[in-house]
């Protein structure tokens, strides 16, 4: 650590060459890859010599061959599909709400004011607490899913966009006062892509948030969907399904991030924050 | 005036919102809507002070203690990754994998190791609060300021006084991001742990209370989830401004310096 960039890394990455930076970035992905290689090694010796029971941790090349045995079944694309729909849907729900919602608020103060205690009481309970809630009124169907995934997403990029509304610059703000724009205008040009970077990061941090719902709901209540088949799979006598739906909820879990993160980058191409992000 | 407006804009949506629960669930046709009044007059029976040592100490012993083991956890293994340009090349990729499985399944995979008792509630817990923890400590001890670093450096500060002064100081905003994360995460698993799979624990009688359609005794657990879910939050900011007195005091001189 101290041999490899003993000056300031804030000017270290002028110094280094494009070629000196793809090369370590191509030395990372292959470190990345061989640790990645060292945990399935682990995962696959670990139960073959005893060291963990292997009804327990079966080794992961039968995780995989369930896994692969799995993706020839329909039941597996619908569970997948369902969860994704339940998610998306949610998710594209909570966004407006709290735009709409946190917009509107953010330019009336007084209205504001009124509701700050409501949001503060709201916001800390645990969502998993509606559970029961949203069995008793929704089922077990896809609305329980949607009430909780959207409760949950909503306060997350609720309070981004607050914080995106507040955090517009005052001179900005007087400068399209001073030519004359339209509160309309004003919001469209000045407020909204100032709020922009803050509302995507609600929208990254409650996509996230979303998934984790979408499937714990599916998981205690048996709404459909990925969660409601790994509950089923454990009470059968097959414990590598059940590695084998995990290992699928992290897999829908990364492209999550990743998609989210690439549409970032897309939506937010004029601003500082991504201009300056060298691409690797 | 402000005085009298400052409560007023404070009460008023709270009372109106009761209020339209209340007229809304008035007439009593709505079975699976009790009156506020009837969920206040379920309270005091349902948790008593007995219960409440039965039920809800349980799950927040299991909740701070899985939430204790994580945050050493995650920040020991956070400090080391994040020392190590090489190590974080290494255990990265692995790292974003386990951090994008949504924990709560996790409980069905923890049940085969470690059965559905204690263990198993804190386990989950631990594994899956964990993760915002390494992740943000890696972040903070990367991005500590290279000027003191330097200094350190100079002033041929190293081992134990560099990581406690320098490295964990540094990247204590952004640990304790992380553990606030965290907190959320693990009252989460606490319950849905409870819900799955326990015969004790406030999210077993909450789904009980469900299954029996003691409808206001379920409001009831659903409000004490949700008055402790406020007071570890408020506990957390608490702690939060006592440890990082000195980031919020750096902060607001730089602001008041900077103008």
């Amino acid at each position: 650590m101290q041999t490899e960039s003993p000056a300031a890394p804030v000017t270290a990455p002028a110094a280094v060459t494009g070629a000196a930076r793809r090369e370590r970035a191509g030395s990372n992905a292959v470190r990345g890859a061989v640790g990645a290689l060292i945990a399935l090694a682990v995962w696959e010796i670990a139960p073959r010599i005893g060291l963990v029971s292997s009804t327990d941790l079966p080794p992961v090349s039968t995780v995989l061959r369930v896994l692969v045995r799995e993706a020839g079944t329909s039941a597996y694309w619908t569970a997948i599909g369902e969860t994704v729909y339940a998610w998306l849907l949610g998710l594209l729900i909570a966004t407006a709400l709290a735009i709409v919602l946190g917009f509107s608020l953010a330019l009336l103060p007084a209205v504001r004011a009124f509701t700050t205690s409501t949001v503060e009481f709201l916001r800390p309970i645990p969502s998993v607490a509606l559970i029961p809630l949203a069995v008793i009124v929704y089922g077990t169907g896809l609305g329980s899913t949607l009430l909780l995934v959207v409760y949950a997403a909503f306060w997350q990029i609720y309070v981004q966009v607050l914080a995106g509304v507040a955090d517009v610059d005052p001179v900005a703000e007087e400068t399209a006062r001073s030519f004359r724009f339209s509160r309309w205008a004003r919001i469209r040009h000045v407020t909204w892509p100032s709020a922009l970077p803050y509302v995507l990061t609600g929208v990254r941090l409650g996509a996230a948030v979303a998934l984790i719902l979408a499937v714990t709901v599916e998981l205690v209540i048996g709404a459909p969907g990925l969660g409601a088949e790994i509950a089923v799979a454990r009470s059968g006598t097959e414990p590598a399904l059940v590695y084998a739906l995990v290992l699928t909820t992290g897999v829908l879990g990364v492209l999550v991030n990743v998609g989210v993160r690439a549409g970032e980058r897309r939506l937010l191409r004029w601003h500082a924050s991504v201009r300056r992000e060298v691409p690797v | 005036m402000s005085l009298v407006l400052k409560p007023l804009r404070w009460f008023l949506l709270p009372v109106i919102l009761i209020g339209v629960w209340w007229a809304a669930s008035a007439g009593g046709q709505n079975f699976y809507l009790p009156t506020p009044d009837a969920v206040v007059r379920a309270f005091g029976p349902t948790w008593t002070p007995a219960t409440l040592r039965a039920d809800v100490l349980p799950s927040v012993v299991r909740l701070l203690a899985g939430f204790a083991i994580a945050g050493l956890v995650g920040v020991a293994a956070g400090t080391a990754i994040g020392l190590s340009p090489r190590l974080r090349a290494y255990s990265e990729p692995v790292l974003e994998f386990l951090r994008a499985v949504p924990p709560p399944v996790l409980i069905p995979v923890v049940m085969l190791f470690a059965g559905i008792d204690n263990t198993m509630k804190v386990t989950v817990i631990v594994f899956g609060c964990v993760w915002p923890v390494l992740l943000n400590t890696i972040e903070g001890v990367r991005a500590v300021d290279p000027v003191l670093d330097e200094v350190c450096r100079a002033y041929r500060i190293s081992g134990l006084t560099r990581l406690r002064t320098l490295v964990l100081r540094g990247a204590s905003p952004q640990i304790m991001t992380g553990l606030r994360q965290a907190l959320a995460i693990a009252i989460i698993l606490m319950v849905i742990s409870e819900m799955f799979a326990a015969s004790s624990g406030l999210g077993f009688t909450i789904v009980q209370f469900q299954r029996g359609y003691a409808i206001p005794e379920m409001w009831t657990g659903i409000i004490l989830l949700g008055l402790l879910g406020i007071l570890l939050a408020g506990l957390f900011g608490l702690a939060e401004r006592v440890i990082l007195r000195w980031y919020f005091g750096l902060r607001r001189a730089a602001r008041d310096g900077g103008n």
